[in-house]
């Protein structure tokens, strides 16, 4: 096996009185998909944006290439090559593919006080990593983010970080709001991603996406790593059943059941999404 | 600007170009406002035939569109980031007043009170921009409340002073001719030069020079701006000090022009600039619109303001036609936004 490219030893997360992450131990490594799965409120979202420079660990510490580190800002674990897709792709839906992608980094022509923003160059290089990345549908770099589906937005953004030479992807999520292709289409990027030798966390709550490309997965519980496992080493029931915080399925539907015969037929009422 | 449709990568599939043209054109922020500014035209030469088009017509809209364009940009740039500024309500008669005091009422050089003005347009927009981005009140309340506050500080220390509510200004020489006299002897303003100049170097800031992308990234998603590792605070300070030291130029060049400088006064340019700016196609929620955009949204306004003089109709009904023409505006925005999201160079798989 490669030594990983990232690894995360006894991470703890307070905010305040309130404990999000406990003794949080994992490993990245290159060219391997890692799946952070985990309910809602597992702490999945907080242990990425530790890992991404927007949150510091309350203890613990964080290793790249074996060496200690810290990720005082986005932009520090950004250049250290991490690169964090957000929810809902980050990107800004009234601007051109060409300008979002190098937003931040614009690429400029002329000289002196009169550089100015080579979009043509912009758009060619935007479309073209996406294209590489297997989205061929996109050709005008003009075209605003906006008009993009779900799923190319996300691709976009990934494409993005690969180029800008990211070594660790972290996606947070990208499957979540799309429909049965559209998350298809990201899937496939993600072992695009992963072929190229990038270590790519992957966080869903949906366990068929995850094993459709996990090498390596982690259930998050209650802010905790309640099992870390690899491909292969467990079926689909039991990972819903663990990430359902080890009551199984089936006692879960028994439970259903119980509920709807006693509340003549209704199912019980959904608590907040 | 560059064409749409020049230098476009060689590996861009043929027989687009229709769509793409379409498209490119329904991109930009602009075009709303160029067909609003032409239907303004056309119907102001239907109501009131083309005097407003010749020289003593034009100079009178010219004039109204340069004082507010030139605030009006600025504060278009903010909206454009996600922010708001009502101050420069206020800013255009502390302008007037600073310059005022220090070189009329207290007589002394006219360089040294349009230098004190600029450096007070600039602590009022560093301490909105401050305020906006260490609170998290939004930048509305921040600036209603410096709207109010430099309103009072105006009022307050021009009666402690000067004893009056207006002070006469009188200035000559290099000054007069630079910030506030007529051109050529006629009835166009030194304004309209600055204004010129200055949506030109806006131009520039904005769309050409790579900086200004950071504005739209800060409108779309500020976070992901900041991410990005783009300085979103100091562009919001930037921004902030641009609006409230453009609003102040305009109440000291007005001064210079008009020999005097009253207490009261500006508060149109808040409503004023935000029509200018909407129908110039900015996004009130920020993340699109352009600065010729602005620009041709100010001329339309103005035109507006301007134009019912030359038309049979009563003066009060001008009011109106903003208030439809706002209306229509941003209407016709959101329209041009929607295709401009759908436009695509080839039709889109099902
Ligand atoms: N900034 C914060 N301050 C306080 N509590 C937080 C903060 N961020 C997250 N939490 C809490 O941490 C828990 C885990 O949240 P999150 O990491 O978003 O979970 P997930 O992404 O797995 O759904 C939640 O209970 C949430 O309320
Ligand atoms: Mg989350």
């Amino acid at each position: 096996m490669t030594a990983p490219i990232l690894a995360l030893k006894s991470i703890n997360k307070s905010f305040g009185p309130i404990d999000v992450l406990h003794d949080i131990t994992l490993e990245v490594r290159p060219g391997e998909v890692l799946c952070l799965l985990g309910d809602n409120g597992a702490g999945k979202s907080t242990l990425i944006k530790i890992l991404s420079g927007v949150h510091q660990p309350t203890t613990g510490t964080i290793e790249l290439d074996g060496q200690e580190v810290t990720f005082p800002a986005p932009r520090v674990a950004q250049e250290a090559g991490i690169s964090t897709v957000h929810q809902f792709g980050g990107t800004f839906p009234l601007m051109s593919i060409g300008r979002s992608f190098f937003i931040g980094v614009e690429p400029t022509k002329g000289w002196g006080p009169f550089k100015v923003y080579d979009r043509a160059r912009a758009n060619a290089i935007a479309v073209k990593a996406v294209q590489e990345m297997g989205i061929t549908r996109i050709t005008d770099g003009d075209r605003l983010v906006g008009g993009l589906s779900g799923g190319e937005r996300q691709s976009l953004a990934i494409a993005r970080a690969v180029h800008f030479g990211a070594r660790v992807l972290i996606l947070d999520e990208p499957t979540a709001a799309l429909g049965v292709k559209q998350a298809t289409h990201v899937l496939r990027i993600v072992n695009e991603a992963k072929r190229r030798g990038l270590a790519v966390i992957f966080i869903t709550h949906q366990v068929m996406h995850a094993m459709a490309v996990g090498d390596h997965f982690a259930v998050l519980i209650r802010g905790a790593v309640a099992a870390d496992f690899r491909k292969g080493e467990k079926t689909r029931e039991e990972i819903t059943d663990l990430m359902a915080g080890g009551a199984s399925m089936a006692s879960l539907e028994a439970e259903i059941e119980g509920y709807m015969a006693s509340h003549g037929g209704h199912p019980p009422p959904l608590t907040q999404a | 600007m560059t064409s749409t449709t020049a230098n476009r990568p060689a590996d861009t599939t043929p027989a687009q170009g229709p769509a793409l043209s379409i498209g490119g054109l329904l991109r930009r922020p602009e075009a709303g406002a160029f067909l609003g500014l032409l239907a303004v035209l056309l119907f102001f030469a239907a109501f009131g035939g083309l005097t407003f088009l010749k020289p003593a017509g034009m100079s009178s809209w010219l004039n109204v569109a340069a004082n507010l364009g030139i605030i009006a940009i600025p504060v278009g740039l903010l909206m454009i980031a996600g922010e708001l500024d009502i101050s420069v309500g206020a800013m255009v008669p502390f302008g007037a007043m600073t310059v005022a005091v220090i070189s009329g009422h207290y007589g002394l050089s006219i360089w040294l009170g349009i230098a004190v003005t600029m450096t007070f347009g600039v602590t009022v927009g560093l301490i909105n921009g401050y305020m906006v981005i260490r609170t998290a009140v939004p930048s509305l309340i921040v600036t209603l409340g410096s709207l109010f506050a430099v309103q009072g500080i105006v009022l307050g220390l021009t009666v402690l002073i000067t004893k009056s509510t207006s002070v006469a200004l009188t200035v000559q020489g290099p000054a007069k001719a630079i910030f506030g006299d007529f051109l050529f002897g006629g009835q166009l303003q030194v304004m309209v030069l600055w204004w010129l100049a200055l949506t030109a170097a806006y131009v520039f800031f904005v769309h050409l020079s790579p900086k200004g992308n950071w504005i739209f990234a800060m409108g779309g998603d500020k976070v992901s701006a900041r991410n990005a590792g783009i300085p979103t605070d100091r562009m919001t300070i930037l921004l902030f000090v641009l609006s409230s030291t453009s609003a102040a130029f305009i109440g000291m060049c007005q001064a210079i022009l008009y020999n005097s400088a009253q207490v009261a006064g500006g508060q149109s340019f808040i409503f004023n600039s935000i029509i200018s700016v909407v129908v110039g196609g900015v996004l009130l929620t920020g993340g699109f619109g352009s600065v010729v955009g602005i620009f041709f949204g100010t001329i339309t306004f103005a035109i507006v303001n301007q134009g019912i003089y030359y038309t049979d109709f009563d003066r009060n009904w001008s009011a109106l036609i903003i208030g439809v023409l706002l209306l229509l505006a941003v209407l016709m925005n959101n329209t041009f936004r929607k295709m401009a999201l759908s436009a695509t160079t080839k039709k889109k798989g099902a």
